[in-house]
């Protein structure tokens, strides 16, 4: 029996939760009463037919993607394969490795669309679509460990940059990862772009073959799992220092190639405590190590207790 | 449903994403899992969640012609449990979470304990005919005494288990005997226990018993002679003689006292065994897996010839055991001789009827203790206003969120059903004694008066954001919401 999808807005009166199966988003808005109150029933509404969307073409977006692929249908599912489709030809990767991001950026669009906001954002469990007019900004908290809900560093994103997009993508996620990385936080363009490659470095931060590391085939975790066979990180042991710089140095040149190709803005990448940047110098300012802001602080979903694992992969 | 998968994978429809979800593993949702094979919901969160069993602020969208309104979204209302909440022992100290919020525009506090009992201990209903032991005979857990066999129930044994004198008056292997047998069994978990001169039997909450092997299904609807009783009109018109067959007493409908009212002809049937009353028979059969709980595998074997003066040809029979799990239907042929045909249809319904009206044998786990003086403490400063404020209904009491029966007249003595409490409520301490959840609601106005420590008072929203310790769960639908404000005098 199918469970009705959840609209309703948290204890605080301020933020929309929206569920539907294994998508959650939590939105947040700021403008003018009314301006908040329609972008919130266009939310709800864009949101509501979005499983079902995504359901229809599901077979597909669970295979890998290559540039022959035939071009999905729905919105979001297009959004999902153009936002993979750059690393096809290197990696194994399918479209659901950027389902949590598109599906942010397109309840976001109905919401801009529907309504006047100074600033948006659509939390995805971790993948973050926002809206900012010029002189807007928003704080996000950057956290390593979802079983450890402290913040380890925090990111300022301001109107004029052009990101739009943070996801995020490690073992201990919702999701699966190929790599060890605790937490790989990416900035880009759109929620989308930014979690398609998100996916990508968490599975570049590797210790190959390392007798600390528990791999399972996916299917053994998730028999429908869209990837298959292939091992994902179960628990890592752990690690020397050498070994963990050696881990996110890989994760790092990954990081630099995406950036050069401008697929992303800028990756901060996490390993039992240690956190490499990838970004311009003069980007470096945003991220902050410490002091943690308070701006999107509580949006995080209480810690996960169990595994988890969503719609997407990494 | 789960095309080349392992056999115990279970397919979730819970939502469109069908996913195929291993034993053990939740699926992309984390809300459903495979438990044992069995698809259940497992949100992972122990405060319980109204909306969840309500669905109250859950909104389904674009059910409704009207445009959505933005105002049926309310935030949730949310019950900290004393699971796992730790003790006031065994310093007088205010009890670790005492919480206020405002329900129903009243201003509402919970005081949440763990308690530490030593006087506590189960009562055990158990679902079944069989004698399980003579009254007062002791019951026995890895041949430790744990407790004992006390007055029978309609359709069901009662056992009294646990309790001060097994817990901390015999010896140590005893009490923690004793100790283990009471937390498996508050917990939900399987217990094998054996009673002097008796069965030997294996309980859990919630689930049929077993005894000397056998798993019991389904309770009877009554004996043989009241199902005569019960089902007389029924029959009479459609069938000529009914033989009820049951361990205890087999009625028969021609010579039962609900047969002759009726004015059910006389059939001439000769029954085996030994006649009580008119239509009433004890010892048919011995006691077995068979027909009624007895070892008759031929129904036919407990009649004698009928007699010719008495009885006729094409005479209709029933024969039917007390669940109605066993029935065969016969005419007599010229020789008065009974041939089984089918049945027909005017009687499949009656044993339908049978049948429906046995409930499922279950065994109940009710948990019984007496709150102390520390706990009381840890509520007010002055217990004794406590104690009159349960009494007033003033205080609702729970455990684990599930409503607790207060007995009458002094102290503190509390009963609750363990399976309408969250899994795995209980703990222990190695003293021996059982560590239990309770929980105390009452008007914040109240909570003043009889010297509550008004210091102690936290928000909810503020014992919420400690995340890191938390447990959310579905509040169970069969219990009532316990933070409505009481009314006096009600009892629920």
């Amino acid at each position: 029996m199918r469970d009705p999808a959840v609209i309703r807005l948290l204890p605080d009166g301020r933020r929309l939760h929206l569920n539907d199966g294994p998508i959650d988003l939590i939105i947040g808005a700021d403008g003018s009463p009314d301006a908040i109150r329609a972008a919130y029933e266009a939310a709800a509404r864009r949101f509501v037919t979005i499983l079902d969307e995504l359901c229809a073409e599901l077979p597909q977006l669970r295979t890998r993607s290559t540039v022959r692929s035939p071009e999905p249908c729905g919105d979001i599912a297009r959004a999902m394969a153009l936002a993979v489709t750059p690393y096809c030809v290197e990696h194994f990767i399918t479209p659901m490795a950027a389902v949590a991001g598109a599906a942010a950026d397109a309840v976001l669009a109905a919401m801009t669309r529907a309504a006047d906001l100074n600033r948006a954002y659509v939390n995805n469990g971790g993948d973050i679509a926002l809206h900012l007019l010029p002189g807007h900004s928003y704080t996000l908290g950057m956290m390593e460990r979802p079983d450890r809900p402290s913040l380890f560093g925090s990111v300022e994103i301001d109107a004029s940059s052009a990101v739009r997009g943070v996801a995020t993508s490690g073992w201990r996620g919702r999701s699966f990862s190929l790599g060890i990385a605790d937490a790989v936080t990416v900035l880009a363009v759109n929620g989308a772009q930014a979690d398609a490659a998100a996916t990508i470095i968490a599975n570049a931060v590797e210790l190959p073959g390392h007798p600390a590391i528990v791999r399972i085939p996916a299917n053994e975790i998730a028999p429908d799992s869209d990837l298959g066979v292939i091992p994902v990180t179960r628990s890592v042991g752990a690690l020397s220092c050498d070994e963990i710089e050696c881990a996110l140095e890989r994760g790092e040149r990954v990081a630099e190639q995406l950036r050069a190709r401008n697929l992303i803005h800028s990756a901060a990448l996490c390993l039992q405590s240690s956190v490499h940047l990838v970004a311009e110098r003069s980007e470096d300012a945003r991220f902050c190590k410490h002091g943690p802001p308070s701006a999107l602080r509580d949006e995080r979903r209480p810690p996960a207790h169990n595994s988890r694992r969503s719609l997407q992969h990494a | 449903m789960t095309d080349g998968f392992p056999p115990d994978t279970v397919r979730c429809d819970a939502c469109p994403v069908l996913c195929y979800i291993k034993r053990g593993q939740a699926g992309a949702c984390d809300r459903y899992a495979n438990h044992e094979g069995q698809l259940v919901r497992v949100d992972p969160h122990i405060l319980i969640d109204r909306a969840k069993s309500q669905g109250t602020p859950l909104v389904p969208f674009l059910e409704r012609d009207s445009p959505w309104d933005g105002e049926l979204l309310a935030p949730r209302e949310t019950f900290i449990t004393a699971i796992g909440a730790g003790t006031t022992y065994p310093d007088y100290k205010p009890a670790p979470f005492i919480v206020s919020c405002e329900v129903d525009g009243v201003d509402m506090v919970t005081v949440v304990t763990e308690g530490i009992f030593s006087y506590c201990g189960v009562k055990l209903k158990i679902d079944t005919d069989r004698h399980l032991g003579p009254e007062r005979n002791l019951v026995r857990v890895q041949g430790e005494p744990v407790g004992h066999v006390t007055t029978a129930e309609y359709g069901s044994q009662m056992l009294s288990v646990g309790g001060v004198h097994h817990l901390t008056g015999g010896t140590k292997s005893e009490g923690r005997v004793t100790c283990e047998t009471l937390l498996e069994l508050c917990n939900g978990k399987e217990v094998a226990l054996t009673i002097d001169d008796g069965a030997s039997i294996t309980v859990a909450a919630g689930k049929p018993p077993v005894v000397n092997g056998q798993r019991e299904e389904r309770m009877r609807v009554g004996c043989g002679s009241a199902t005569i009783g019960m089902f007389a009109k029924q029959w009479f018109g459609k069938v000529d003689e009914v033989v009820v067959v049951d361990d205890h007493i087999t009625g028969v409908l021609s010579e039962h006292q609900a047969g002759k009212m009726l004015g059910v002809r006389e059939t001439g049937i000769a029954i085996q065994g030994r006649r009580s009353t008119p239509g009433r028979y004890f010892q048919v059969a011995q006691p077995g897996t068979g027909w009624g709980g007895t070892n008759i595998r031929d129904p036919l074997s407990i009649l004698k010839p009928f007699k010719p003066n008495a009885a006729w040809p094409g005479l209709r029979l029933l024969m039917v055991s007390t669940t109605g799990e066993h029935f065969a239907y016969y005419e007599l042929d010229d020789a008065l001789r009974p041939t089984e045909r089918a049945l027909p249809q005017v009687l499949r319904e009656s044993v339908e009827r049978i049948r429906e009206n046995c409930e499922p044998a279950l065994t109940t786990v009710l948990f019984m203790a007496g709150a102390g003086g520390s706990l009381r403490a840890g509520v007010t400063e002055n217990p004794v206003k406590l104690t009159d404020s349960v009494k007033h209904s003033l205080t609702r009491v729970t455990a684990g969120g599930a409503p607790a029966y207060i007995w009458p007249g002094g102290g503190i003595t509390f009963m609750v059903d363990v399976s309408r409490m969250p899994e795995n409520a209980f703990g222990y301490v190695p003293t021996p004694a059982i560590v239990a959840p309770i929980e105390f609601t009452l008007k914040k106005s109240d909570y003043a008066n009889l010297g509550g420590h008004m210091d102690s008072v936290r928000p909810l929203n503020e014992v919420l954001r400690e995340k890191e310790r938390q447990r959310q769960i579905a509040s169970s639908p069969e219990n009532p919401w316990p933070l409505r404000p009481p009314s006096p005098g009600s009892d629920e």
